[in-house]
């Protein structure tokens, strides 16, 4: 059995050789969750917005139900989505289980409630502050919900990489969906949790340190994000 | 245009009643939590004059003004916009400027920007006004400045410009300079004085007599949500009629008590 610090040791080599086997894995990774964050943000974003300014019949309860799937456990969207796609599901005529496609479909459905309730809370209070000058101008709904998009851009940064976070460490879906396979769904969190079951630990480890940079830049973003736009008095 | 201002007004002192009402309201009433906080108003806003509106805290003043905007809706009566019920047209017409500056998270200019935008005005015409406004403001030295950064008193005159430059045929200002030193306060007062002898028809709530003294020609007198006394500001402040105005003017009323 090697020691910890063999293991470390062969981990950090692997990170700096950056092989194939290392390397497809990690892109794959990132290409998957920020595609989902995109389409997230695209469908989340204006969805927020609107539930957060204006006033319609059912607003109360699409707040619920966006709290709600905000806390969806992974691994249940991971079978909902599986039993969609499956050869025998509504959408088996795609044959897109098994495929990237299908991890960007879970990850979109863990990632849109979140981006979209917390889209909600920032814009909601920020049309607090601006209802009466915008109803002065008389701005169309389109322009406001874009005023306020735009106004809030900070703070929605800070959302979509609160969603990315929750996106490129979540495992339980992508690996029900995904399956895993080898050079074609193969994700940092699946591999690991792979890896680690066959006691290749170095490659573990090695996906592992990067899975952890990533998170420390991404929550280091935010904070400089924060500070610039408070700097600014922008937030 | 200090010194404009004050000859417009006596010009414009002349017979406020024979032309037909800018805005009027009939037997307006809004109610919230549970009480009328605006009792049965009916007031005429005369064209290109200057009306002071004045009353205790909590008469009812900014509820009026936003009643008179059409920012709330009355529970009962009506506002009139040129004798048409008011509509969304009619605030196109108008500009509000709230007690705190409510500026966007963005600069000084595109703050202006934004406002034009709002009325479908773009491209060079958008810019070209920009401009003016800042310095109408004289705030062009820092119109990339973001407007949260500015003194309060910079983004009032910002706030004051932002409506100007949409050319409104109406301002409405709630105590615009109640948070301001006297410097500040000078440079609104010029500004909305400026903007009136261009034909702007101001209505404007103040707590501060003295600045109603230089600025007013129309004075409404609020007490609890009613109108205790209207009409010309010099007639009204040398002979008030209502006790709660005589009151006011004592510095005995302070509050909404009843008398
Ligand atoms: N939405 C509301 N709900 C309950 N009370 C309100 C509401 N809006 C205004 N009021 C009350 O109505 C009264 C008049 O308010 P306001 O017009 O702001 O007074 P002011 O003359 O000082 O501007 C106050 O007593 C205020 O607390
Ligand atoms: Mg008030």
């Amino acid at each position: 059995m090697p020691s910890f610090l063999d293991i470390l040791t062969e981990a950090l080599g692997l990170i700096l050789s950056w092989e194939r086997a290392l390397s497809e894995i990690v892109i794959l990774s990132l290409r998957v969750t920020l595609t989902a964050v995109v389409i997230s943000c695209v469908l989340g974003l204006p969805l927020g917005a609107m539930v957060g300014a204006f006033r319609f019949p059912g607003r109360g309860l699409l707040t619920v139900i966006l709290n709600a799937l905000m806390g969806l456990p992974p691994v249940v969207v991971g079978l909902m989505v599986y039993l969609t796609l499956s050869a025998s599901g509504p959408m088996g005529a795609l044959q897109l289980l098994y495929t990237p496609a299908a991890m960007i479909i879970a990850q979109t459905i863990l990632v849109t409630p979140i981006v979209a309730a917390l889209t909600k809370q920032v814009v909601e209070d920020l049309h607090g502050e601006y209802a009466e000058q915008f109803a002065s101008f008389g701005l169309t709904a389109r322009d406001r919900i874009a005023a306020l998009l735009w106004d809030a851009r900070y703070s929605l940064l800070t959302v979509a990489l609160a969603g990315f976070g929750r996106a490129v460490a979540e495992v339980g879906a992508v690996l029900i969906v995904g399956g895993n396979i080898n050079h074609v769904t193969r994700m940092m969190t699946t591999t690991i949790a792979l890896e680690t079951s066959k006691g290749n630990l170095e490659l573990a480890l090695a996906l592992g340190l990067l899975l952890l940079g990533i998170a420390v830049i991404v929550n280091a973003s935010v904070m400089a994000l924060r500070a610039s736009a408070v700097r600014a008095t922008y937030a | 245009m200090r010194d404009m201002a004050p000859d417009t007004s006596l010009a414009m002192a002349e017979a406020p009643s024979a032309t037909p009402p800018i805005l009027a309201t009939r037997a307006l009433c809004y109610e919230a939590g549970g009480k009328r906080r605006i009792d049965t108003v009916t007031l005429s806003i005369h064209a290109r004059r200057r009306t002071m509106i004045m009353g205790a805290n909590g008469a009812g003043k900014s509820v009026l003004l936003r009643l008179m905007h059409g920012l709330l809706k009355p529970t009962q009566g009506a506002v009139l916009w040129h004798g048409q019920s008011q509509s969304a047209v009619a605030r196109g017409a108008q500009a509000m400027v709230f007690q705190r500056p409510i500026m966007l998270r963005r600069s000084a200019r595109a703050n202006l920007k934004f406002a034009l935008g709002a009325r479908g005005i773009r491209g060079a015409a958008c810019a070209e006004q920009a401009e003016q406004g800042l310095a109408m403001a004289n705030l062009s030295d820092i119109a990339h400045s973001p407007a949260r950064l500015l003194s309060s008193g910079e983004q009032q005159r910002l706030a004051v410009a932002r409506a100007l430059i949409c050319k409104p045929e109406l301002l409405f200002l709630d105590e615009p300079t109640s948070s301001l030193d006297p410097a500040s306060t000078q440079m609104i007062e010029d500004l909305v004085n400026a903007a009136h002898a261009q034909g702007v028809t101001i209505v404007m709530v103040t707590h501060d007599l003295g600045q109603a003294r230089r600025m007013g020609d129309d004075v409404i007198f609020l007490h609890a949500g009613q109108v205790a006394e209207s009409g010309r500001l010099s007639d009204v402040l040398s002979q008030p009629r209502a006790p709660s105005t005589r009151a006011w003017l004592q510095g005995r009323l302070y509050t909404d008590a009843t008398l």
